[in-house]
């Protein structure tokens, strides 16, 4: 794809022509950039909707924040846009947990798994294992689509009378399943569950893709030992995905039914505003247990493409190779599976047979020791490099710290005991953010700025990339860190206020400081949208294929590579990607052969 | 909009456009200067504030620490037997995580800082190291093995048997509120179903009237224990569920529609004594729902007194039984089997077309 073409919409490059003779179809607007079937326009589409989504779901956590930060403030602009969800400039308990839970839902699924997997499955499989374009680039299509579809219908339960979901981004029923239990509960609910079912095609689609494609199109040479860590991450997600999404749409149909066709798979013994409910013999923690069976993988489904993205980014920019990287493809297995079998650790205090929390507790601790091997063997990478700051390397520097900083308090709460403590309490809410919120944010940055000129052929602005990077890492620790500390206070989440409660509103300045970072890190978060969307039409060109000195194949294809990639025939691999510094060399691409006078490793 | 709301918004786009001017001019010196030096000099800045991170971090989480420690739990001594044992493995598991923390940071930012880009450095070609990884994978597993055995021995201790002498209560939820029933004199809490529940006849926990061991359960506003007394919870919910929060007795339970849960725990301070602990005088146990509940989720809060055995019998022989609230007459209805009353609740319900 040229630039130019992308300034003036509707001119057919003649590049794209010359470049590969193979592809001799006429491309039209249409076929190029909004029904495309190329993997580098599929990743580039997955993209820009994910930052739409990231800007709406953060701009709703800005608005909880305030909420939380302010709780008397009157401010009547928010009357003034959001109109009887913010009754008399106060946002309503109704529009308060309406914002929490689609927040979740935004960042959890339509950005950070659809986003990330699919804006870096689709840009570098292709690229990366030698491959003209996905498996069945038709199918790629359809999962964009399938998402937009999603999007669309999530998007219109924002506007419904009764507002969007509003019990939390895991909507456990019975709160869930009955209309009369909450505003939220009515139909936007419908709307959640049939946009997520809209959402799980599209990933299952997209999934088969990336597996199918990772597994049959490598080209010659690429051994599965010599492919990048970025596809073995990439590979791992696609699989995990695969396996446990379709548990979650079976949970999400079977709670339709209970809402709409009169079953009791997850109601029982239900008294509610004054009515005896007919169902009886169902579970409301059967669902928890199909909801989870999917929602520990999709933790692992967001943090495995980032810590695949910063394992090479970090050993490109450290011009070292990675260390240990059997080990790692090791752990991200280990991880891989071990996420199968943690799931319960979620439900400790639901009445769980304390037995089997028990198992669940040595399965969860254990995920531990592959997540050490990884943070060990990425300060190893480090140690002994020439490590250059480009934006992407210092994002990965921040995703390290940040996932050690959240790592480490996952093991308080896979502890079952200390779990009864800080369950349900601001600490988890520090936990998840770190590791799975800004960690994972901070390896798509990481990926963004360090693929940003093979997408486009520019660089995006260093010093914006920098100012960045340092307000979001002290941001995210200013916001989280002290929020372990309300959860050693038992400060539940999901409050809409806590000025009641004698245990709890002693934290009523650090909330108004927690508040004050997250609006000011989301305003960052809008340079950095800024600085995408400007170096995508004026930023500095690329002038060279290769710009950071990188090994792996994406970057022997031109500056601007068309349809197909390669304009002649694909390379062909002789090493793996991580010859760094070997034998005084500063780096040895994947397309050069062995010599015969090569050290060994 | 107010005039200062105007002006914030206009300060912060002024401010968005600075940066970015700056941004872009630093660009164009960049070329002017050559994008080797320019290069170099923005690596040792960042180089720089990597290690500027890290001491101005880790001195604001000590900052941090001492300014908050003293309005978390983690100075009060908790309120319940489990919760002691709890304390002691959060100490341990904040021991061994607070060491890797820091040690795994340091290496980090110092890694970052003491490697940057030079001309005169030839990295160092490390690309495995098997007795270094098997030494990393065997010690953070020797280390999660002691935190599994101290949580799993607590664990059980926790989730065991309440021990014979512990009192009962039944706890339940409904949206957006909490209603307690001791067993009364017998001991024994009667039977219940939901199918009987009716506010308007006095009947909120739906408790069977033909059961006599319903007569003397009773039905107070606040949930009284007894310091050093066992208590065995048997949590209920009605409609969603909800969770019975014990944040100063460190333990939680989830109350779910359809199964009843039990909870277990010894209290260890009364209220007056926590009062001064803590300082305040309005110190009060509070039960937090703890799962997600619907609108009011955020008010669900009941109240829990801890006191004396004398204090606890004086306050529940005040106490009057729901069945006399539900019959002054004191004399229970004509008998009918408890199938029957069941069966014509459910005639009712059909009778309202549900």
């Amino acid at each position: 794809m040229s630039n130019e073409a992308l300034i003036q919409p509707g001119v057919i490059s003649h590049e794209v022509h010359e470049h590969h003779d193979e592809h001799h179809h006429h491309e039209t607007f249409i076929s190029k950039y909004v029904f495309s079937q190329d993997h580098k326009m599929i990743a580039k589409q997955f993209l820009i909707t994910g930052m739409i989504w990231a800007i709406i779901g953060g701009l709703m956590s800005v608005l909880f924040r305030i909420q939380l930060g302010y709780p008397d403030a009157t401010l009547p602009w928010l009357e003034d846009i959001f109109g009887h969800w913010a009754k008399d400039g106060k946002i309503t308990p109704e529009f308060y947990y309406a914002l929490g839970t689609m927040h979740g839902t935004i960042l959890v699924f339509f950005v950070l798994t659809a986003g990330l997997s699919g804006t870096f499955a689709n840009l570098l499989i292709p690229f990366q294992v030698g491959a003209r374009d996905m498996a069945s680039p038709f199918l790629n299509m359809l999962s964009y689509w399938f998402f937009v579809l999603a999007s669309i219908v999530m998007m219109s339960s924002l506007f419904v009378q009764t507002g969007p979901a509003a019990g939390g981004w895991t909507v456990y029923p019975p709160l869930s399943a009955l209309g009369d239990a909450s505003q939220g509960s009515k139909i936007g609910m419908d709307l959640w569950l049939t946009s997520m079912a809209l959402f799980v095609v599209s990933q299952l689609l997209g999934g088969l893709n990336y597996v199918s494609t990772i597994l049959n199109m490598r080209t010659k040479g690429m051994t599965m030992t010599r492919l990048p860590l970025t596809m073995w991450a990439i590979f791992f997600t696609a699989v995990l995905g695969l396996l446990s999404f379709p548990v979650l749409f079976s949970g999400f149909i079977l709670l339709l039914f209970d809402r709409h066709l009169g079953t009791s798979f997850y109601l029982s013994d239900i008294v509610l505003a004054g009515k005896i409910l007919p169902n009886e013999g169902g579970s409301p923690i059967l669902y928890q247990h199909l909801f989870w069976f999917l929602g520990h993988p999709e933790v692992y489904i967001i943090i495995l493409p980032t810590m695949g993205l910063v394992s090479e980014v970090m050993s490109i920019n450290a011009r070292k190779p990675i260390f240990g990287y059997m080990a790692m493809i090791a752990s991200l297995f280990a991880i891989a599976v071990l996420s199968f079998l943690v799931w319960a650790h979620h439900m400790f205090v639901t009445g769980l047979n304390p037995f089997l929390g028990s198992v669940f507790v040595l399965l969860t601790l254990l995920i531990a020791v592959p997540s050490a091997i990884k943070v060990f063997n990425w300060l190893t990478t480090l140690w002994r490099g020439n490590i250059r700051f480009t934006p992407g390397m210092m994002f990965s520097i921040g995703f390290v710290s940040t996932f050690i900083s959240g790592g480490l308090t996952g093991i308080y709460l896979g502890n079952s005991s200390l779990d009864l403590h800080v369950h349900d309490t601001y600490f988890v809410i520090a936990h998840f953010h770190i590791v799975m919120g800004v960690s994972a944010f901070m390896g798509m940055f990481a990926g963004i700025y360090h693929w940003f000129p093979k997408m486009y052929g520019r660089y995006m602005n260093n010093t914006l990339g920098y100012i960045h990077f340092w307000i979001t890492l002290a941001c995210a620790y200013i916001i989280f860190w002290p929020m372990h500390y309300e959860g050693f206070a038992g400060m539940p989440r999901r409050y809409y206020d806590y000025s009641n409660w004698e245990s709890f509103k002693m934290f009523v300045e650090l909330n108004r400081v927690i508040s004050f970072a997250a609006i000011l890190s989301f305003l960052v978060q809008l340079l950095f949208l800024f600085n995408f969307f400007y170096s995508l039409f004026k930023g500095r060109k690329v002038t060279t294929k290769n710009p950071w000195g990188a090994n792996t194949l994406e970057w022997t294809t031109p500056i601007r590579p068309g349809h197909g990639n390669w304009p002649g025939e694909i390379p062909e691999v002789h090493r793996w990607a991580y010859d760094y510094g070997k034998d005084g060399r500063d780096f040895i691409p994947q397309t050069e052969p062995v010599s015969k006078d090569e050290s060994t490793h | 909009m107010t005039l200062t709301e105007y002006f914030i918004v206009i300060i912060v786009v002024l401010i968005f456009i600075v940066v970015f001017q700056i941004a872009k001019a630093s660009e164009y010196v960049s070329v002017l200067k050559g994008e080797k030096k320019a290069f170099e000099q923005n690596n040792r800045i960042n180089a720089f504030l990597m290690l500027v991170f890290l001491v101005v971090g880790l001195a604001a989480a000590w900052w941090c620490n001492k300014i908050l420690y003293n309005k978390t739990l983690m100075g009060i001594p908790s309120a319940s037997d489990h919760g002691v044992n709890i304390d002691t493995m959060m100490w341990i598991t904040l021991g061994i995580t607070g060491v890797v923390f820091v040690i795994t940071q340091v290496l980090l930012f110092w890694f970052a800082y003491r490697y940057q880009s030079s001309e005169n450095r030839k990295v160092f070609y490390y690309p495995h190291n098997n007795k270094l990884e098997l030494l990393w994978t065997a010690v953070p597993a020797i280390a999660l093995t002691v935190l599994v055995a101290f949580g799993l021995y607590y664990w059980f201790k926790i989730t065991g048997d309440a021990p014979k002498n512990a009192m009962e209560v039944e706890v339940t939820g409904h949206q957006f509120g909490w209603e307690y029933r001791y067993p009364g004199k017998d001991n024994v809490l009667g039977r219940q179903s939901y199918k009987l529940v009716d506010p308007s006849k006095n009947n909120p926990l739906g408790q069977d009237w033909n059961d006599a061991a319903n007569h003397d359960d009773l039905h107070p506003s606040e949930l009284h224990l007894v310091k050093d007394k066992p208590v065995r919870l048997v949590i209920r919910s009605q409609d969603v569920i909800h969770d019975v929060g014990l944040p100063h007795f460190r333990l939680k339970m989830d109350a779910v529609p359809g199964t009843p849960t039990t909870m277990w725990f010894t209290p260890k301070v009364t209220t007056a004594e926590m009062k001064k602990i803590t300082g305040n005088e309005n110190f009060v146990y509070e039960i937090a729902c703890d799962q997600m509940c619907g609108v009011g989720h955020y008010s669900m809060k009941g109240t829990i007194v801890v006191e004396t055995q004398e204090e606890f019998d004086k306050w529940i022989a005040a106490q009057k039984p729901q069945f006399l609230t539900a019959h002054p007459d004191g004399v229970a209805p004509a008998a009918q089997s408890p199938a029957s009353i069941i069966g014509a609740a459910n005639a009712e319900m059909h009778a309202e077309g549900h």
